[in-house]
């Protein structure tokens, strides 16, 4: 296995002929990443059609059990990655950002479809987030409404391409900081952000613009009205 | 059994006899039923309920006339639709509220059903329901500013009235939408309010509610009780929906479902739409069945265009074939993660889904998409059949479907395990059923036999031969049995429209860009796999629609399950919800 597998064995070094069966030199990185490549757990967690698909996707015909990743934890305490599928709503998006906090490092986060990468055609929607990104870090977007399952797949290779890219001695989860957990979003008048609460503040002490503006919409309302 | 869709002109002058004052035919061209008093509703639907036979009220919803032209006539119409459990045409009744201090008597006391519908409309409209047991917002979160359906209120992304919208370049360079806003988001605040040690309450009225309902479950409370919240992000839950249970040791004593975390404003954006830029979002409702949502949109959409768009003969025939197909990978689907919920994981969801990918290559090779199929138009159907798809479909539904459907037939339904786990669970009567304004298999496992495309024939399925399913339980076999029972009978129908498909046009004409709609309103429903989807649409003569409400079958069937779970245990909490088979994307829409 090791011989036709490109991630190891590669390290530079010549290993004699006899000794070739049972002995393989490799990077310290390359061997961590070639466990974590092929065993990325991500959490059982659909939001809306794309949900659909990734079933699908972990399903007979297209089977991710392929790439060690058909191991699908409810709980985010176990999982490594978070396929977030589909749209991302108001009301939601709390509890998305809670569920990113509770996962252990080394975590990573996929996009999958439009909704999730940008809004989609949900976007203009009064609940609806333009994107999960806005919140969460994101490490592969995939397009499409919904993706296919083989874009799915597309998409998560590219995942372990990233993963093979990262180095051990670089990682954030083993530098001496602690990374900060991300503030949870509020339910208020609309999602507030903690993270724009001095913005908000300022944005909503200004007289408004024009007299028609109602207070929901303050750029576009004045926009319309011009 | 009929085939008028609107009120015989028999009962017309019944009720209008019966009630003089209160109750006047609806005079505006293009509509139709009865305006009523307000104060006299619920003497009205009494007399509908007990009198005359409207027994199943399946739609409740608020219609915002709104113009901020001067002298302009602004009031908020609440439109309801009522059926007779027998069948027949629908007996609609509106009545119209100012828009401040909307205030309509609640007639949830008289139709259970009506319970989420209406609190629906207050959360969307800031209609007030009087008498309602349990009023709260449903698909925003409480403290939410404004009423957002309202004509009036503009959300954070607004940007015109009405799509298409001009030219995205105005100065040579393209804009995003969020570049306008403050924020860089989707979101607004009203002036001076000021976020610092904002607290956030965790809606404290919903488990008020609990409490009461845990008190009126027994008065003996002694015993402690805990509140278990299961969901949103819950893998038996069929996406993100949330109940909170009250549970004694391991029997539930109340249950309040928690849903909108999947509200992706299809009513909204849909009103903003033209009718043809809908079709695709009607995929998104029920994101199982998309061919379903095309149909009942076409129909309601089609009603009102009249002859102009009425869909050649092959077109009607190939809508019935998707129709059924999706009805047969829905149940199969459903089928599935019902097992999955019983605790047989995953292994029989597999082979529902290997059945189902094969329905899905179908609609792939003839809409080009997997589950979004968009494949409707208003008066026929987007492309013909490729070459060798007929033959396709006729192979899977002769040979393959009838042999697997057995199958599955043969290792589950007598399956100790399974018996065991959902004989006399969840059980429904067949009068709580139709109070409930449930639909579909749910309606049918409780021994009603109610099916749209039996009771209120659409399209052309007076033609073909099949039978309504019904069970006489109401619990969760039945419901299961149910839909192995319909799978059947689809397969039958599709049988018959193949050996009949005919050659021909599949348009009414060119496939238009953009359609015009006559000023009007209208309801089509179909029988969708999840049971009775409606679209109740108000056009104002203009490209885009004035009114686009979905009656959503899981979202409605949901009202019942409290009913379902309460003294059971926990376990079958799941298992109740998974006999419903809800897709969150039409319960939130």
């Amino acid at each position: 296995m090791t011989e036709t597998n490109p991630t190891v064995n590669s390290a530079g070094y010549e290993v004699p002929p006899e000794l070739r069966q049972n002995v393989a030199i490799t990077t310290l990185d390359k061997i961590w990443n070639m466990g974590r490549r092929y065993s990325v757990w991500p959490m059982m967690f659909g939001l809306a059609c794309c949900a659909i698909e990734m079933i699908c996707t972990a399903a007979s015909r297209y089977d991710l059990a392929r790439f060690g990743m058909e191991v699908m934890r409810p709980s985010p305490r176990q999982s490594d990655l978070m396929i977030v599928s589909g749209t991302v709503t108001k009301k939601m998006i709390p509890q998305i950002v809670r569920l990113y906090n509770q996962m252990p490092e080394p975590k990573y986060v996929l996009a999958m479809g439009a909704c999730a990468s940008g809004g989609g055609p949900f976007k203009e929607g009064y609940n609806v987030v333009s994107g999960v990104d806005q919140y969460v870090p994101v490490d592969v977007y995939v397009p499409g409404c919904p993706p296919t399952p083989q874009a799915l797949l597309h998409g998560l290779m590219k995942l372990q391409e990233k993963i093979d890219s990262e180095s051990i001695t670089q990682v954030r989860w083993y530098g001496k900081e602690d990374i900060p957990a991300i503030p949870v979003p509020l339910l208020g008048p609309d999602l507030i952000d903690p993270r724009d609460n001095e913005l908000i503040k300022q944005e909503t002490s200004k007289k408004p613009a024009a007299p028609a503006a109602a207070p929901a919409a303050p750029a576009p309302a004045a926009e319309a009205a011009s | 059994m009929t085939e008028a869709t609107t009120a015989a002109p028999v009962e017309k002058s019944e009720l209008e006899k019966r009630f003089p004052d209160a109750v006047k035919a609806d005079a505006r061209p293009g509509y139709a039923g009865f305006l009523v008093d307000t104060s006299k509703l619920i003497e009205v639907a009494t007399a509908l309920r007990d009198e005359m036979g409207y027994d199943y009220l399946s739609s409740v919803t608020a219609v915002d006339y709104y113009s901020d032209a001067p002298n302009a006539e602004n009031f908020i119409e609440v439109v309801y639709h009522f059926y007779k459990s027998t069948g027949g045409g629908a007996l609609e009744l509106k009545v119209q509220t100012p828009r401040e201090n909307s205030t309509v008597p609640s007639l949830t006391p008289l139709y259970a059903g009506a319970d989420f519908q209406e609190r629906e409309a207050y959360d969307l409209y800031g209609v007030n329901f009087e008498g309602h047991p349990d009023q709260r917002r449903i698909l925003m979160w409480e403290g939410f500013a404004g009423y957002p359906m309202r004509k009036d209120w503009k959300e954070a992304y607004f940007e015109e009235e009405v799509k298409p919208f001009k030219n995205r370049w105005p100065e040579g360079q393209v804009y995003r939408i969020e570049d306008r806003n403050p924020f860089n988001k989707n979101n607004a605040y009203p002036q001076g309010f000021d976020p610092t040690g904002f607290k956030e309450t965790d809606d404290p009225k919903l488990y008020e509610v609990l409490e009461k309902a845990a008190r009126e479950y027994s008065e003996d409370i002694d015993t402690e009780q805990v509140v278990v919240n299961l969901g949103p992000q819950h893998p038996s839950t069929h996406g993100v929906f949330r109940m909170a249970v009250r549970l004694d040791g391991e029997t539930i004593v109340a249950l309040k479902p928690v849903m909108g975390y999947l509200h992706r404003n299809h009513e909204k954006i849909g009103e903003r739409n033209t009718w043809t830029m809908n079709m695709p979002f009607t995929d998104r409702l029920d994101y199982l069945s998309s061919m379903s949502n095309n149909f009942g949109y076409a129909l309601a959409v089609e009603k009102l265009m009249g002859d102009k768009a009425a869909p050649p003969e092959r077109a009607e025939y190939i809508r019935v074939i998707m129709a059924e197909l999706t009805r047969i990978s829905n149940h199969l689907w459903a089928i599935g993660f019902l097992l999955n919920d019983l605790g047989a994981f995953f292994t029989p969801a597999l082979y529902a889904i290997v059945e189902r990918e094969l329905i899905l290559d179908i609609f792939e090779a003839t809409t080009g998409s997997r589950m979004m199929c968009n494949y409707f138009r208003f008066g026929g159907v987007a492309r013909d059949l490729p070459e060798g798809v007929l033959e396709k479909i006729k192979s899977l539904v002769t040979e393959r479907l009838p042999r697997k459907i057995d199958e599955l037939d043969i290792y589950l339904s007598e399956n100790e395990l399974v018996r065991s786990r959902s004989e006399g669970i969840g059980v429904i009567t067949p009068e709580e059923a139709i109070a409930f304004s449930t639909a579909g298999p749910v309606l049918r496992a409780s021994g009603v036999p109610y099916d749209v495309r039996r009771a209120d024939p659409y399209s052309i399925y007076d033609r073909f031969k099949f039978d309504v399913t019904v069970r006489q339980h109401g619990d969760v076999y039945d419901r299961y049995m149910i839909r192995i029972d319909e799978m059947r009978q689809s397969l039958q129908i599709l049988n018959q429209a193949l050996k009949d498909l005919p050659g021909g046009e599949i348009m009414n004409g060119k496939n238009p860009y953009q359609v015009r709609v006559p000023a009007g309103e209208s309801y089509g429903r179909v029988e969708g796999p999840k049971g009775e989807l409606g679209f109740y649409i108000v056009s104002n003569g203009k490209g885009n629609p004035a009114r686009y409400h979905v009656r959503a079958p899981s979202f409605i069937n949901l009202t019942v399950l409290e009913k379902m779970c309460v003294g059971q245990k926990v376990a079958d909490v799941v298992v109740n919800l998974g006999s419903i088979d809800i897709v969150l994307g039409e319960v939130d829409r």
